[in-house]
């Protein structure tokens, strides 16, 4: 398998490509991403390798986008309707979770919906309070959604693949951030499966676990402890619905302290139920309480020095992962 | 916008006198006896029963096949009964016995039946349109020669998921029918209230497609303006906006509450009086296409098929708890 330096963005780009020239019932719709191959590039290319039939335009009409997925799916096509941002998924909710997550159980088994929703999520662009969030958690408590968070170009192509192979109703949540960030992908077109968490470094004093973009930050900051001896293990649970609790509690048993980290505001977040199943499954193994490092409960602010303050970083997570070795 | 006498009138044949005819009763008779079998506390849950509306469904379904598709309302029954829903998976599914159509994960305002191009009534109003340009969209994609059809009520045509859908249909020319059934109330509250139209069907200009105005309790006219969409449809020039002016006889839910005052009983009898399934058989027996006879034998034979249902839904076993987390994802 040969592997080169891709961005986030190409990478999950070539997954699109690979896909779509496999198998001929997988499309793309949504707002500008046929003749402008998305606002961030996501699709550049699709439309002149796949025509028209298969990759296609819409208005602006988000209810529509995901409600026509829904339908396609129901018949067997593999639709690919991407939502640009994440915010946007609030336009389009009730399809998502009314009608795309429960026609399955709902209808007794009868229909199964192979519908991925792509979308862009994420602070750091001073984009604002509609164009930042992190909702994963909204999307990870609903029956029936799957959630995708890539991390890496790697997974970013991988991911994309897999949830499109995936039969249910899927979401991959791009992180604006990263589009940029370069990092090894395979040539050949492969899967990763929703529900397998990757140990991104291994260590033996404390876990981290990092959701999206907070995978590169809690590396740095694990770098910065191991110049102090500090031997962290980093975990990126890549899909947080389904949730590999596994890999997690594994980690934890053998380090006994863990730090959750995410910039979705921190109450209700996904690292509440994290925390939860690891004081479930691993309370005996723990020397401290499980930490958690995430937004304040607001609104994504605009402002440089308050995005900066409200999303949090390699210092800080290298802060609270002191924090946490000081207790017990 | 037309009117459904604009059209050119097929000719009702016997056939299709007796088949309307069929269709309506199943429906009158499977809504009269499961919104009774609520109200004795036999079945659970809550009906919203599509008496007095049977001629839009049975009109419609009338010219299509079974790999055409459909998306249905809370108000679904009708639309799969006429589609050829059996009364044995539906009843089994409103007693949420395992032998439903949804193994009784659904119950009344879910019942599917894809075998039959029934993509699912829809507890959401309006949830089932952006579905229907979906499945539409498929019929195009494969090119096919399908069409889809979404039912929904003069109410869901003020939910912003209408105009995306109806107008991302028109755009893309997919071969979608949509058809108002405005029976005057969303809800409780009636049209006056809830828009200023008089006749919905003017929506379609805001879309560039042809709006159509039926009589709804008329079935051979509503299969005429249905027979025209889907045949522009098949040839791909897109959707049409079909407004069939109908009633529901019963409740917003379930069959009584003809008492409570949002609308009065002389308009409750005055559309009575146009009840579909009689102006079908006065049709009939008037242009000497069936007899007075053969229309008796149809609800005769209903009737059976209805005690057979039920028979059957009461048998059936029930669902089984240990099995409640199969079927939230595809394996």
């Amino acid at each position: 398998m040969t592997t080169r330096e891709l961005t986030y963005v190409k990478a999950f780009n070539e997954g699109m490509h690979q896909i779509m020239a496999e198998d001929p019932d997988v499309f793309l719709i949504g707002e500008d991403v046929a003749g402008y191959g998305g606002v961030f590039h996501m699709f550049d290319g699709l439309l002149d390798e796949f025509g028209e039939r298969r990759v296609k335009d819409t208005p602006i009409a988000e209810q529509a986008i995901i409600g026509l997925g829904v339908g396609a799916a129901a018949r067997g096509l593999r639709p690919v309707c991407d939502l640009m941002f994440m915010d946007f998924v609030g336009v389009a909710m009730d399809q998502i979770f009314n009608q795309a997550a429960k026609m399955k159980y709902m209808f007794g088994g009868a229909v199964s919906v192979p519908l991925t929703i792509t979308t862009a999520g994420g602070a750091g662009m001073s984009a604002a309070a509609q164009h930042s969030q992190s909702l994963e958690a909204w999307l990870a408590h609903v029956p029936g959604l799957k959630v995708a968070l890539p991390a890496t170009p790697h997974d970013a192509k991988g991911l994309i693949v897999g949830a499109i192979r995936d039969d249910n109703p899927t979401i991959v949540v791009l992180q604006k951030k990263m589009l940029g960030v370069k990092g090894p992908v395979p040539e050949e077109l492969y899967s990763i499966p929703f529900g397998q968490a990757t140990i991104a470094r291994e260590g033996s004093d404390a876990t981290i676990v990092a959701i999206a973009r907070m995978l590169p930050e809690a590396l740095k900051a694990a770098d910065a402890l191991a110049a102090d001896g500090i031997s962290v293990e980093v975990i990126d649970p890549r899909t947080v619905q389904p949730l590999d609790t596994d890999t997690i509690v594994t980690s934890v048993r053998k380090t006994n302290r863990v730090l959750i980290v995410h910039e979705a505001v921190q109450f209700g977040g996904i690292g509440a139920e994290i925390s939860a199943q690891v004081q479930e499954q691993a309370f005996d193994y723990l020397d401290a309480p499980v930490a958690r490092l995430a937004a304040p409960f607001a609104p994504v602010p605009y402002a440089p020095v308050l995005e900066n303050a409200y999303v949090p970083d390699a210092a800080r997570i290298e802060q609270a992962v002191r924090r946490l070795l000081e207790r017990g | 916008m037309t009117t459904s006498t604009d059209v050119e009138v097929t000719p009702a044949t016997r056939e299709l006198v007796l088949d309307l005819h069929r269709r309506m009763v199943r429906i009158r008779r499977f809504e009269e006896s499961s919104g009774k079998l609520v109200e004795t506390g036999e079945m659970p849950g809550f009906l919203h029963l599509y008496v007095g509306q049977e001629a839009v469904a049975a009109g419609v379904m009338s010219v299509l096949t079974d790999a055409d598709q459909i998306t249905s309302t809370h108000r679904g029954h009708g639309h799969a009964i006429a589609k050829g829903a059996e009364f044995r998976p539906m009843f089994a599914e409103l007693y949420a016995k395992t032998t439903g159509y949804c193994k009784g994960r659904g119950g009344s305002m879910h019942i599917v039946d894809t075998s039959r191009g029934m993509l699912g009534a829809n507890a959401i109003v309006g949830g089932g349109i952006p579905i229907a340009i979906g499945a539409a969209f498929a019929s195009q994609y494969r090119d096919d020669g399908t069409v889809a059809v979404s039912f929904f009520g003069d109410g869901a045509t003020n939910i912003g998921a209408f105009h995306e859908s109806v107008n991302m249909a028109a755009v893309w020319n997919l071969p979608c029918i949509f058809v108002i059934e405005n029976n005057g109330y969303a809800e409780f509250t009636s049209q006056e209230r809830h828009m200023k139209l008089t006749d919905i069907a003017e929506r379609a200009s805001s879309y560039g497609i042809p709006g159509v105005i039926v009589d709804g309790m008329d079935a051979l006219a509503v299969r005429q303006v249905a027979l025209e969409a889907v045949e522009r449809a098949k040839r791909g020039e897109g959707p049409t906006l079909i407004e069939a002016k109908t009633y529901r006889f019963f409740d917003h839910q379930g069959i009584k509450g003809m008492r409570i005052p949002y609308r009065d009983a002389a308009e409750v009898e005055a559309w009575k009086s146009r009840d579909a399934i009689r102006l079908i058989e006065t049709i009939g027996v008037e242009r000497g296409l069936a007899t007075a006879e053969e229309f008796a034998a149809i609800w005769a034979e209903v009737e059976a098929d209805i005690q057979d249902g039920i028979d059957f839904a009461r048998t059936s076993p029930d669902p089984d708890p240990a099995d409640i987390l199969d079927d939230v994802y595809t394996a």
